[in-house]
């Protein structure tokens, strides 16, 4: 598949909202109960603010993938069966929730509670929705499986969770710690998920072939038109069109930014060196940016049989 | 419950993209709206289109052959495409189980593309829509058109009839005569999304024949040399000797 940034970028933008609104009602419900020392609202609030715009921008970014944009509220109709459409529904109620709960902090203690239980439920249901739109796609053997679902959840949280640390360095240093911690926990978790279901797909046997596609038994089967010479459709947003060598850096690479740099500055954090958190929230989220551009080029679809050769 | 599809007979497509060419001038001067068509005569033209014909070469050389394959949509019975649409825009008929896009309330995000393993659906680059093969409903159905003419375009253009039009759920209609009759088959069968249209096989009529077919064995004349002569008082059918 041809990696779409307005995509790419909605879902690591909204990732780490969720994760961070995630994040910070988990400290929440800490301090209420006392296993940390209470937090300033400050941190909530611009927490809150934090979280509800890079949900914007990411929701702003995903209207450059659509062809007609003026025509986007009617994704909202078909909730009943597409995963798409209930992303469409739940992302803005995300956003309010979110708003919800930035500003009810400082105003309303019970509102502000029942405002982050509300606005965290619908982050998870947010994180189920945009990872069933691809793991529902189950010729796309790639993206169907569970783990796709289980990796968005857990680095979405994971960028949240050290978003959330970044924040406490500043606004509630009693719970820097828990939160360097979490990250820590969330992405060391996110690696191990994104490296199961890296072994996962190089594993993979196609189940469709030349064969099945066009139907004819024969092990030796060669194209030798596509029916088009300069392109099609199928041409260009299937295929990412670059090499091998340069997807398999990618991966490297994501691999390294995202998860293993993190993890030092995170363990040099935890010893001390506080400093590294934005330097390690910068890192990890080009890490992520590579990471989800991976995960549309790794995918095969089926379709790209039939376009082998132009001529 | 009616289903129209078409019926492709690789045995006597050769190739010629009268379907395609067909199928895109009837389409694109539709009330939907023109198919783009882009650079016709550049470099690298490209454009929509519902109906591709593609070519494919099986086996080694010498012993090879070469296969036309047109593609469109394959108005499946299952159609993955359709439950993934956000808006409603794509849609099966329930009257004639043909799929279709309402243009107008489509939002080009390509979902239901990705969700087609067949690639029949494109997007137009023009229009920013999702288009695709509509079995020239705005055809078969056309009061105004001569019964004949009731077919959609591809079928009307292709020069060897191999492009059979009709409902597959109808036992006694040709197409499902000439799936039944004919080995008929469906296009990735893997992923259960059951597609109307189907493939007829390429087919040589080669004659199974054995080396002691062509010789007789038991030839009498090869057996014995010459008949015998018969006997002169021996009664011959029109009372006339022949030897």
């Amino acid at each position: 598949m041809r990696p779409a940034w307005s995509v790419i970028l909605l879902t690591t933008l909204s990732g780490a909202a969720q994760g961070l609104v995630l994040f910070m009602v988990l400290l929440e419900w800490l301090a209420r109960g006392r296993f940390i020392a209470p937090l300033d609202d400050r941190f909530f609030t611009t927490g809150g603010v934090i979280a509800v715009a890079l949900a914007v921008v990411g929701l702003g970014a995903s209207f450059f993938h659509l062809g007609r944009p003026e025509r986007s509220w009617r994704a909202a109709a078909m909730w009943r069966t597409s995963w798409l459409s209930r992303e469409v529904i739940v992302l803005p109620l995300f956003i309010a929730g979110t708003a919800a709960f930035a500003w009810s902090h400082g105003v309303d203690g019970a509102a502000a509670l029942a405002a982050g239980a509300s606005a965290a439920a619908l982050s998870i249901v947010l994180f189920i929705c945009t990872g069933m739109i691809y793991a529902c796609l189950h010729f796309i053997q790639e993206w169907a499986s569970p783990l796709t679902v289980v990796n968005f959840l857990l680095m979405g949280c994971a960028s949240g969770a050290l978003t959330a640390a970044v924040l406490a360095g500043r606004l509630a240093p009693q719970a820097s710690d828990v939160a360097i911690v979490g990250a820590l926990v969330l992405t060391l978790a996110a690696m191990l998920t994104r490296a199961a279901s890296l072994v996962r797909n190089l594993r993979l046997r196609h189940r469709s072939s030349l064969q099945t596609a066009i139907g004819v038994r024969h092990p030796r089967i060669v194209q030798k038109a596509q029916g088009a010479m300069g392109g099609s459709f199928n041409t260009r947003e299937f295929f990412h069109g670059r090499s091998r060598a340069l997807v398999r850096r990618v991966r490297e690479a994501f691999m390294v930014l995202a998860f293993l740099v993190p993890l030092a500055l995170l363990g040099a954090a935890f010893a001390g060196a506080e400093l590294v958190l934005p330097l390690a929230l910068a890192i990890q989220f080009l890490g992520l940016l590579a990471e989800r551009w991976y995960f549309f080029a790794e995918a095969k679809h089926p379709q790209n049989l039939y376009y082998q050769a132009i001529s | 419950m009616k289903q129209l599809a078409l019926v492709i007979d690789l045995n006597v497509c050769v190739g010629c993209h009268a379907c395609v060419t067909s199928c895109k001038e009837w389409n694109t001067s539709g009330e939907a709206g023109p198919l783009a068509d882009l650079e016709p005569y550049g470099r690298d033209p490209t454009g929509t289109f519902f109906n591709r014909v593609q070519t494919f070469e099986v086996g080694e050389f010498p012993d090879t052959e070469t296969i036309h394959f047109p593609k469109s949509c394959l108005h499946c019975e299952e159609p993955p495409c359709v439950p993934v649409c956000p808006t409603g825009a794509s849609y099966k008929r329930k009257e004639d189980g043909i799929v279709l896009v309402d243009y107008d309330k489509c939002i080009g995000c390509k979902y239901c593309a990705w969700a087609c393993p067949y690639g029949a659906r494109e997007l137009d680059p023009r229009r920013k829509e999702m288009t695709k093969c509509t079995l020239c409903v705005d055809r078969i159905y056309d009061e105004s058109l001569a019964p004949s003419d009731r077919r959609p375009a591809c079928v009307m253009a292709c020069p060897t009839n191999a492009r059979l039009f009709g409902d597959v759920h109808d036992p006694d209609s040709e197409v499902s005569q000439a799936i039944r009759e004919r080995g008929g088959y469906s296009l990735m069968p893997e992923w259960g999304t059951q597609p109307a249209n189907q493939y007829l096989p390429r087919r040589k009529s080669a004659v199974q024949i054995a080396p002691d077919q062509i010789t007789r064995v038991d030839n009498p004349h090869r057996k014995d040399g010459k008949p015998p002569m018969p006997r002169m008082d021996s009664p011959s059918l029109d009372d006339a000797t022949s030897w």
